[in-house]
């Protein structure tokens, strides 16, 4: 990934200098029709995607990956696995690429940087986090930037936040956007090798589509390297059509700015047909330069399974039971 | 390292052309007086089947048995009887929904995803209204005991082959009239097909007519002193033939014709589907869409990015074969189009208008036209007037609402509109001032059975769909 930058692009600069400017900024984005864009996405999903395509796509899924476990129930032990299986998804094959990362609780980062190092630290997985009392962000801020510290300080590559959907349903942009900058700022490292910001929008909570467009932009001027749909925690995580409203803002924010910001869904994708109904929105919708682990991810932890099992069944051309694949 | 989607074609081996077909009279497939004729996939340019070509004897017999079953069989049935075949023939439709998909789309040329998709289903959907009203008719708002006329001639066009057909046949036989139908000379197969379905529902012989040909079977047809009522859906200049054909007789006559439909976008519009309702407007179905959105009318304002936005998406449409569940264009029709499509197109060019396609490979064989939009296009423009009827968008700009609904009306056309805003309170202004048949608010070319369908001015007379629809078959 790239795009390191904390400070708003110089032409989006008036929009940002205050509360009311902000408002009239987010507002006056094009408006999202609800009955369109669930057509336009459900067009999307009937695209036949087979034999090389199929292939493509499978691969470039898997090395999308976050492999994420955020249970309170996590151990020492549940991570490291998962941290393996990051690794080396498929052992039987070593042709299968491994994810793109581990995204896991702060305080479960120190594991995962072991675990990756025992096996060299060559297999290229970063370590996300999850901070800023994920997965509501009702905390201080102190607390929320401590929490965001603890786990930079840990090694985490990527910081997963959270936004305060309260604060931008009563519209009270500024103060997200505020968050937002600061956290950023809490991911910097004196070496300069920042860790990455992913602002998670939870989308579900956030209702409308228009919300969804407004609150891309919000992240994205305040200097998010990635946009992602949801926690996992609240239903509905991330849909297609959710997905679509967000790349249309990453592209159009590129237009406008220069800047490729990405996107992850999170939460909900579970099978290998979604996952590449997903790539296909990010092909047609984004773009290809998209189409790449810096810049789209999938936040998910059954997806992998499936998607190692339709690998699978490509190269034989027979499916393998369930046993034949690890379990996290 | 590119996303390439590989080939997905559907299988053609589902359907089962036959190497010639005759006509569909009496409830049998029965041999044609004319010279057959061949009927070819614009795709491939390949011979799909021999077809038939009904002289006027053989339009005279399909007449007089479309009589006899009206006096004798289908006009005495009560309404709920008339219903269980509708209902049937509904069904079979969808049970042998991809047959009559991979047909539309060989014969037609147009892309699997859209006769899969909107055709058939569309078809169905319109057998199954009609059903729900053929017991119904006294709640039609036309009196207490309405009749049906008697015999329809029916003609359709070839860009929906069996949507039309299905838009034709379901009101009048639910009505308790009986038709004799005459398909495009281009587009016959899929009415051969629901011929066969016909016979597959048991409909009584001499309900249900198929005869096929090209201009003169169609004017013998229309001509023919035993029918009563003439329902057309094609070109103006056809319609306006038929019109003058007919008139003095006391046939009943709705027709369907031309369409030069603006597609209007404010400032305030949801701008990203706006673009997918221009694409849908223009793009589906090659353009061969009576109601498509032609004419481009978007607010100065916004007008570059909208384009700009517009210009990006066209770079993804999938020019190919029909048959590919990928593809979005599909095939013209016919030589004959396409020499058309490209006139009209070279004469925007010489006009002044800037013309702008996205880098598309267009198969070697077939007949092909790619996507295009014309830049700078004024009212004077031939392109802004004249039906093409083709995947070719002519775009001009407004300053004002008035402006916006002065330029959608200053056309001969009335068929449909497209208003984008979203502002409720502009759209129900709009929808009053604009002179259409149809107007659509945030979306195009969307068709349900229970809506009405129709023209302004030379884009006909007559509704077809909806309760309306009745009226052109009871009296």
């Amino acid at each position: 990934m790239s795009g390191t930058s904390t400070i708003p692009d110089p032409g989006l600069e008036d929009a940002t200098r205050s509360e009311a400017s902000l408002r009239r900024f987010l507002h006056g984005l094009p408006g999202v029709d609800q009955v369109g864009a669930e057509a336009r996405a459900a067009g999307l999903g009937t695209r036949s995607i087979k034999t090389s395509a199929k292939e493509f796509a499978l691969d470039l899924a898997i090395r999308m990956v976050d492999l994420t476990t955020l249970e309170g129930q996590d151990t020492p032990g549940k991570v490291r696995a998962l941290a393996s299986k990051a690794m080396r998804p498929d052992p039987a094959d070593p042709s299968c690429p491994s994810v793109a990362a581990v995204c896991v609780y702060p305080d479960m980062v120190a594991t995962v940087k072991d675990t990756l190092g025992a096996a060299g630290g060559a297999s290229g997985v970063h370590v996300a986090a999850v901070a800023t009392a994920f997965p509501s962000g009702r905390a201080a801020l102190d607390v929320k930037l401590a929490d965001t510290r603890d786990a930079v300080e840990a090694g985490a590559d990527e910081i997963d936040m959270v936004i305060d959907r309260g604060a931008f349903l009563s519209g009270r942009y500024q103060q997200v956007f505020d968050e937002i900058v600061a956290t950023k700022r809490a991911c910097a490292r004196p070496s300069g090798d920042d860790a990455h910001l992913k602002v998670i929008l939870e989308t579900g909570e956030l209702q409308t589509y228009d919300n969804v467009r407004r609150a891309s932009w919000l992240a994205m001027m305040a200097g998010a390297d990635f946009i992602k749909t949801s926690t996992g925690k609240v239903q509905p995580a991330a849909t297609l059509p959710v997905t679509m409203i967000m790349l249309e803002a990453v592209r159009d924010f590129r237009e406008q700015t220069g800047q490729m910001v990405g996107v992850k869904p999170a939460g909900g994708i579970r099978t290998a047909k979604d996952a590449i109904k997903y790539l296909v929105t990010v092909n047609e919708v984004a773009g290809q330069d998209w189409l790449d682990p810096d810049w789209f991810r999938f936040g998910a932890s059954t997806l992998l399974n499936d998607l190692l099992m339709q690998r699978t069944k490509m190269r034989t051309g027979r499916y393998s039971g369930p046993d034949y694949f690890t379990l996290d | 390292m590119g996303f390439e989607y590989a080939p997905a074609p559907e299988s053609r081996s589902i359907v089962d052309i036959k190497p010639s077909y005759g006509l569909f009279v009496n409830g049998e497939f029965v041999d044609g007086h004319g010279k057959s004729f061949k009927t070819i996939s614009p795709a491939t340019e390949e011979v799909l089947a021999e077809v038939a070509e009904a002289d006027e004897s053989d339009v005279d017999a399909a007449v007089k048995a479309a009589r006899r079953a009206y006096e004798k069989v289908w006009g005495p049935m009560p309404g709920r009887e008339r219903a269980k075949y509708l209902y049937r023939i509904a069904r079979i439709i969808q049970e042998r929904s991809r047959e009559l998909a991979v047909l539309e789309s060989l014969d037609n040329g147009k892309p699997i995803k859209e006769s899969r998709d909107v055709d058939v289903p569309t078809v169905a959907a319109h057998f199954f209204y009609y059903a729900g009203w053929a017991d119904k008719l006294e709640y039609a708002g036309r009196g207490a005991d309405p009749r049906p006329l008697g015999v329809a001639g029916q003609v359709i066009p070839w860009n929906f082959p069996l949507l039309m057909l299905a838009w034709k046949i379901a009101p009048a036989l639910a009505c308790g009239n009986t038709v004799v139908l005459k398909p495009a000379e281009t587009t016959p197969l899929t009415a051969l097909l629901f011929a066969e379905i016909c016979q597959q529902a048991d409909l009584p012989p001499g309900v249900v007519n198929i005869v096929t040909g090209a201009g003169a079977t169609g004017q013998a047809l229309v001509g023919h002193a035993g029918v009563d009522k003439v329902a057309f859906t094609g070109s103006t200049e056809v319609g306006k033939a038929i019109a003058r054909a007919v008139a003095g007789t006391d046939k009943k006559v709705t027709l369907e014709l031309g369409g030069k439909a603006a597609n209007v976008v404010f400032d305030d519009a949801p701008l990203d589907q706006a673009v997918e309702g221009i694409v849908n407007g223009i793009f589906f179905n090659q353009g061969h869409v009576c109601c498509a959105g032609s004419r481009l009318l978007v607010q100065e304002s916004v007008a570059d990015e909208l384009l700009a936005k517009l210009k990006r998406r066209m770079s993804t449409l999938r020019v190919g074969d029909p048959l590919d569940k990928n593809t979005d264009i599909g095939a013209i029709n016919s030589a004959e189009q396409l020499a058309k499509i490209r006139d009209l197109s070279e004469i925007g060019e010489s006009e002044g208008a800037g013309r702008w396609s996205p880098a598309c490979d267009l198969p070697t064989t077939g007949f092909w036209f790619p996507p295009t939009l014309f830049t700078g296009v004024s009212q004077a423009h031939r392109i802004a007037r004249e039906e093409i009827f083709g995947p070719v968008l002519s775009v001009l700009t407004f300053r004002t609402p008035s402006e916006a609904v002065e330029k959608a009306n200053n056309t001969p056309y009335g068929l449909s509109a497209g208003v984008w805003t979203e502002k409720g309170s502009r759209i129900l202004s709009m929808a009053n001032q604009l002179r259409a048949g149809v107007v659509w608010a945030n979306t195009f070319n969307k068709f349900d059975p229970t809506s009405p369908f129709g023209g302004f001015k030379e884009s006909g007379y007559g509704r077809e769909g909806g309760r309306h629809g009745l009226e052109a078959y009871l009296k």
